[in-house]
């Protein structure tokens, strides 16, 4: 990034090279201000106010913060949301990303077969709607008429079947598991690409030491391939907080049972738009919407100055 | 040689067993939307066969729903986004690149904080705008906000391919005294195409099956998205099972041959340095 | 003087195509928010054509959105000015929100109201009864649908009482061939409105409850309301295997394949059932607590009011007096059987099934759901709370005492009846 500038460029006149900035970086940094950090700010003001029924916004400075941290009645549920969204990250960092690296090791082995046939059927999913994925799922878990439970006796393992999206303990392991096979592929893309990045020389060198694939994919090409699982890693975390319509679209904004299933997105969505009954608060929603942002914010600086300052970029 | 092609026909075994894994759901959907409705819930696992294969949801789709209207606003809310993005994302990444002043490395971190930055916190605000602004409900509504999101990650990734093109192409074009503006498209422009497959593929599949945003922004039926058409058939107490198979078999179509034309593309765009 | 009169004849048909000209250029378009899309083929085949057949002129567009999201969708295009001309009510106080933001026309002096009762007007009437701004379009009722063949095969004939209630499960349990209650708690709201809302009227006696519940003479925590949630309690060994994950659809399916033997019901899935059920399917009310007067949940549940910010007012004032018309009251009635008008005009249903459920007002008293009027404006929201509860004491995971505790601790926390 810190290239010497062109002599050709240095040298416009000052006037002109303002004027193509404009051009070329205007239109982008218009859009993406106006719609995507304005209404973020616009948010995070926003909950600085309460409204009444009759539609009148008053300023009560950190008071929506307070209640929904202290108040029972709103922490409880926050708190609760907020612990099932890290289970969410956790079951897709142990389960997801490793399940990734192991699927890119397996593609980029040297003089396999039917490469383009597996990258495309293993990437499918991750292109489907979220209806599509959260039927096809409830479908086969379903206990009425689901093929899970008829796969397991096949092998004698009828007695583990149990209805597991029903269940306050399993139903947001479930979710995250549908989730992970819905999203697999894109960690395996990037991390597939960063390895094919790797120079043959150095795999084929070791080759000739006499290591065998096993070897050379965790003591070479792994650690080769850090900054992008560090990246991937930091996307699912992005990802994850910000998560919603795998579960809406299964479980509803209630996310059962008994909130189980309730991660931050779904809990955002309840208290701003309402749910049946219940009237939409979009002060409180507001508040909701600007600690979600605060924790990924945190979450990312935290990456960013510790974790990323010590993994070794190497350029060949 | 033997444990050779022991060892590769382990790697198969693997690969096959993860893909029949990532396919076998899809196909159930699709096998299903064939079928009557109480051999669906009867032997769901089984092929339609005589007595059993059914168009009804089919039917009922195309005549009863605007699916087809579905299907046009998603097709043209992804293409115009994605053009939209790939466009600006490139105008700004060649600025950015090539034109440096002082502040571009504090604006290229700016526009970074997009990757990061959920844009679905700031719905609140969106709606509101959209509102006053007079497109709530629009199809340019959609668009705005997707381009929006889009464009961090377009110009994370065409940034690092505009640098890898050659200092003297860039300067050899200038010396000619060409302008500036068609430097950028005639020369430049055709050396992303690399690129392009890996910024499609990344903007394209989160747009196409976004629900979220057609749920808050678009309200009449006239603006809904495929994704969101496919919820009116689940009503509030009564599932035309038929239909809802028969609608999500067909939205699964064009994401699947976009992304088969794109796939050798995108690998050749990741592996020629988008991702570093 | 006969050309002067004609001359006047033909000046006064000329007047009068001039008016019924301008009265035509008037008439417009009017769009029906609805939240019901279940129904959206019976709009445009029966309903809508009826109504052209009184106003030809007028044009009308139903426009559901899906049930899920009709809230959040609806108040997204109230506030942005791109709703509907005609708005579907729910119950009470959603929208009676809409109407104290101003969105919704207060209805008094539209031409039909009077045919209605106070208690029809109840749901869509200010706290203070004085103003009603949506026209009461149909009520549900709920009991329980029983197969008739799993009847027949253990010799059961339709319960009066718990007890008799009970001593089927059992030989239905026994016979083994079918499920005997056919439930989930997935959805979790079945648990709350065909569970806890259908059975318990008669423990709480009806609006007598009710009206001690919201001047808080009555709390959740009293014995009446326990006893319901251990009926519920007692559901679980007759429901099917693995109900935790089964949802509402799974329900229906369950039943019209034949595998179920009762399905607690409102009295909507009477049109599911008809059309897929391929055996007898006969319905009872929710069995008394030994003897005793007996109460039914007959719940009003839908309105259709007038969007303040509508272009063609006047139009849509003529339709919904429409919808206060016999006429439509036995349209409305025959052509979504389970869905019963709430005027006061006699009505004859063809369905025989909801012919029988909406007999059922002849025998027993009438009553709302208990926790949509008033009780449900705070935060914890008790309708969701309500769902909850039922379902995890379905589920085994909450016992009644704390299921009743949990509610009404919750109520306590906002809501301060006055005394």
């Amino acid at each position: 990034m810190a290239e010497p500038v062109s002599q050709l460029v240095a040298s416009m006149p000052r006037a002109r090279m303002l004027a193509l900035m404009t051009l070329f970086l205007g239109p982008a940094v218009a859009i993406y201000t106006l719609f995507s950090i304005y209404p973020l700010i616009a948010t995070m003001t926003l909950s600085t106010y309460t409204s009444d029924p009759s539609g009148v916004f008053t300023f009560v400075g950190l008071a929506n913060f307070v209640t929904l941290l202290g108040d029972a009645v709103w922490s409880r549920p926050f708190w609760n949301a907020a612990y099932n969204n890290l289970i969410f990250f956790c079951v897709h960092m142990l389960v997801q990303n490793p399940i990734g690296i192991a699927l890119a090791g397996l593609l980029s082995l040297p003089g396999l077969k039917l490469k383009g046939f597996y990258r495309t059927v293993i990437f499918l999913p991750t292109m489907l709607s979220v209806v599509i994925v959260g039927f096809s799922w409830n479908l086969i878990l379903s206990p009425l008429w689901g093929v899970a439970e008829g796969a397991l006796k096949s092998v004698g393992l009828g007695a583990w079947f149990a209805p597991w999206m029903g269940l306050p303990h399993t139903a947001l392991l479930t979710l995250a598991l549908i989730s992970v096979w819905q999203f697999v592929g894109i960690p395996m893309m990037l991390i597939y690409a960063a390895l094919l990045n790797i120079p043959d020389e150095l795999t084929d060198a070791a080759r000739v030491d006499g290591l065998g694939q096993l070897r050379i994919f965790f003591h070479i090409k792994l650690p080769l391939v850090l900054p992008t699982i560090g990246m991937v890693s930091i996307l699912t975390f992005v990802g994850n907080f910000n998560a919603f319509d795998l579960i809406y679209s299964v479980k509803g904004a209630l996310a059962g049972p008994n909130f189980a299933s309730d991660i931050l997105g779904t809990f955002f969505y309840r208290t701003f738009f309402g749910f049946q009954l219940q009237v939409g608060n979009p002060t409180m929603g507001a508040a909701v919407a600007t600690v979600m942002f605060l924790i990924i914010l945190v979450g990312v600086c935290l990456y960013l100055f510790v974790v990323q300052r010590r993994l070794r970029r190497y350029s060949f | 040689m033997f444990e050779r092609q022991l060892k590769s026909a382990g790697v198969h075994l693997l690969l096959i067993a993860y893909s029949c894994l990532a396919v076998g759901p899809i196909l159930l959907v699709v096998m299903n939307s064939f079928k009557k409705r109480a051999a669906i819930f009867g032997s769901p696992l089984s092929f339609p066969d005589f007595t059993t294969f059914s168009l009804i949801g089919y039917n009922k789709v195309f005549s009863a729903s605007h699916v087809v209207l579905y299907f046009w606003n998603s097709l043209v809310v992804t293409l115009v986004s994605m053009s939209l993005v790939l466009l600006l994302g490139a105008m700004a990444a060649w600025a950015l690149t090539e034109y440096r002043f002082r502040w571009t490395t504090a604006l290229s971190l700016y526009l970074a904080i997009g990757i990061m930055v959920p844009i679905r916190l700031g719905s609140v605000a969106i709606l509101t705008m959209m509102r006053k602004a007079g497109l709530n409900d629009t199809l340019t509504a959609l668009i705005l906000v997707y381009v929006a999101q889009g464009l961090p990650m377009s110009i994370f990734i065409l940034s690092e391919f505009v640098q890898q093109i050659p200092r003297d192409l860039r300067d050899a074009a200038r010396c000619d005294g060409v302008p500036e503006t068609r430097i950028f498209f005639e020369v430049i422009a055709p050396l992303l195409r690399p690129a392009i497959a890996t910024v499609a593929v990344f903007t394209i599949v989160p747009i196409w099956n976004d629900l979220w945003f057609p749920l808050i922004l678009t309200s009449s039926d006239s603006t809904h998205t495929i994704t969101l058409g496919v919820q009116q058939f689940l009503g509030q107490y009564i599932t035309d099972w038929n239909s809802v198979l028969a609608a999500l078999s067909m939205a699964i179509l064009p994401i699947v041959a976009i992304y088969i034309v794109f796939s050798r593309q995108l690998i050749a765009g990741l592996t020629a340095g988008a991702v570093k | 003087m006969k050309t002067s009169s004609k001359a006047r004849m033909r000046t006064g048909a000329a007047l009068a195509g001039l008016v019924a000209g301008m009265v035509a250029a008037q008439a417009g378009t009017l769009k029906i928010e609805s939240w019901r899309n279940d129904d959206a083929d019976i709009w445009n085949s029966k309903i809508i054509p009826a109504f052209n057949k009184v106003y030809p002129d007028i044009k009308v567009e139903f426009s559901p959105s899906a049930p899920a999201d009709y809230n959040a969708a609806l108040n997204a295009r109230l506030d942005g000015g791109t709703a509907g001309d005609l708005i579907t009510c729910r119950p009470f106080d959603a929208s009676l929100a809409l109407y104290d933001k101003h969105q919704l026309d207060g209805l008094n002096d539209l031409k039909g109201m009077d045919g209605f009762s106070t208690v029809a007007k109840s749901a869509w009437t200010t706290d203070d009864g004085k103003t009603t701004f949506c026209v009461p379009m149909a009520s549900v009722i709920h009991g329980f649908i029983y197969n008739k063949d799993a009847f027949k095969k253990i010799g059961a004939s339709e319960p009066k009482t718990m007890a008799e209630f009970h001593a089927i499960l059992d030989k239905l349990k026994k016979d083994g061939t079918y499920t005997p209650i056919d439930m989930g708690t997935a959805d979790q709201w079945e648990a709350a409105t065909m569970g806890f809302q259908n059975i318990g009227p008669n423990y709480w006696k009806g609006e007598t409850g009710r009206a001690n519940l919201i001047s808080g003479k009555e709390k959740f925590t009293d014995p009446q309301y326990t006893a319901v949630f251990k009926e519920l309690a007692s559901w679980a060994p007759y429901m099917g295997s693995g109900f935790e994950a089964q949802k509402y659809p799974d329900s229906q399916n369950l039943f019209t394949l034949g595998k179920a033997a009762i399905y607690p019901a409102g009295s909507w899935d009477i049109t599911t059932f008809r059309g897929q059920a391929t055996f007898p399917i006969g319905a009872f009310k929710a069995p008394t607590v030994a003897g005793g007067d007996c109460y039914i949940s007959d719940h009003t549940d839908i309105g259709m009011g007038l969007n303040s910010a509508s272009k063609n007012k006047d139009d849509a004032k003529k339709f919904l007096s429409w919808l206060a018309t016999p006429e439509f009251a036995d349209l409305y009635a025959n052509a979504l059987p389970g869905f019963f008008p709430l005027s006061n005009a006699h009505v004859t249903i063809k369905d025989d099934l909801a012919a029988e459920m909406v007999g059922w007002r002849k025998e027993c008293k009438s009553t709302i759901r208990n926790s949509y009027q008033i009780v449900n404006r705070g935060t914890p929201n008790l309708e969701n709370e309500l769902w909850n509860v039922s379902a995890q004491v379905i589920n085994g995971a909450l016992t009644p005492d704390a299921a009743g505790k949990q509610l009404q601790d919750g109520l306590d926390k906002w809501y301060h009846p006055a005394k």
